[in-house]
């Protein structure tokens, strides 16, 4: 997606959060990203290295929690893991399918110092 | 020593923030208003330039439109008929983001309208992450992008509330499976509202109007 602006955010409430709780340094950020909230790792990674630079931040370890994408039938409750192009059922075919997880994306704590 | 601190802060909060408050202002003017989203050439000006005219005399309209470059679709808004229509150039950005509509917004005295539509830039996948403070998305379809596009474009065919299926007077010409197409939709987006329409022959554009004229009304 926009790992530029993405990586922005990140730092902002990173750094927001730190000096509410008067933290002298951030050595971990901790991202819960789902499935379906496209974002690149190595990108973030190499922005963060260019924004944090200069911050109490800019030691910080970005940790990536990925929470795959879930599916739910609507007709017999079955969960399962989509795959490409095809959305329906497993287990009985019914097309009548909801994603129930995925979507996250959040910075979910920081550790300070 | 290290502290854990808790956060479960999304990380699109800001721009989050920013459209609440332009929602609030558009709210405050009893004003509705709509985000139309598509990939380029789907025909959302088209869309506009035939939507305008059947407005014409029963709503005020406020046009925002938003493109990498040129006011050709803000000038094509103001001559079908918007009584105001103001062009966003995003500056190579590929979607309006909240802070973009605010100063649209600034430039609009609100209460003069009825209804607010924004055209988004043509993009098929960023429109949706970024919320402006609209009441609805609108994402225009069309029959020549081909049945398969809410199965590669799923963040778009969930981030809408209000489906428009255009161009369906190529039907006979190309190759689309209705089913398949729905089926698609219906899974990201489970009973979402749907018009298939022709922006060319007219053809299910009096259900669109209908819709929209209810919407405006509901709001006052």
């Amino acid at each position: 997606m926009h790992e530029l602006a993405v990586t922005q955010s990140i730092l902002e409430i990173s750094l927001r959060h730190a000096k509410e709780a008067g933290a002298s340094q951030v050595t971990g950020i901790n991202l819960v990203i789902g499935e379906f909230a496209s974002i690149v790792d190595d990108s973030v990674q190499f922005y963060w290295e260019l924004l944090a630079e200069g911050t109490i931040a800019k030691n910080a370890k970005l940790h990536f929690e990925r929470i795959a994408g879930v599916m739910t039938c609507t007709n017999c409750k079955y969960s399962f893991h989509p795959t490409d192009m095809n959305f329906s059922c497993p287990n009985c075919a019914s097309e009548f399918v909801q994603i129930t997880k995925g979507d996250e994306f959040r910075v979910d704590s920081i550790d300070v110092d | 020593m290290t502290v854990r601190i808790p956060i479960v802060e999304n990380i699109l909060n800001a721009n989050d923030r920013l459209a609440e408050e332009n929602r609030a202002r558009i709210d405050s003017a009893g004003v509705f208003s709509i985000n139309i989203m598509a990939s380029p050439g789907a025909g959302k000006t088209s869309l506009i330039e035939q939507t305008l005219p059947r407005l014409k005399e029963k709503l005020r309209v406020a046009v925002v439109d938003g493109d990498i470059a040129t006011s050709i679709d803000a000038d094509r808004a103001a001559q079908a008929g918007a009584q105001a229509a103001i062009q966003v150039n995003t500056g190579g950005d590929c979607h309006l983001d909240a802070v973009m509509l605010r100063g649209a917004l600034d430039q609009l005295e609100l209460t003069q309208f009825d209804l607010l539509i924004v055209e988004n830039v043509g993009n098929l996948v960023c429109p949706a992450n970024f919320q402006i403070g609209t009441h609805l998305n609108v994402l225009v379809a069309s029959i020549p992008e081909g049945d398969d596009k809410p199965y590669k474009y799923p963040g778009m065919y969930r981030g809408m509330q209000v489906l428009i299926i255009n161009k369906i007077d190529l039907l006979p010409y190309v190759p689309f499976n209705m089913d398949y197409f729905r089926t698609g939709v219906e899974v990201l987006n489970p009973g979402v509202i749907t018009f298939p329409i022709s922006a060319k022959t007219g053809e299910g554009l009096d259900a669109w109007i209908d819709w929209l004229m209810d919407q405006v009304k509901n709001k006052k």
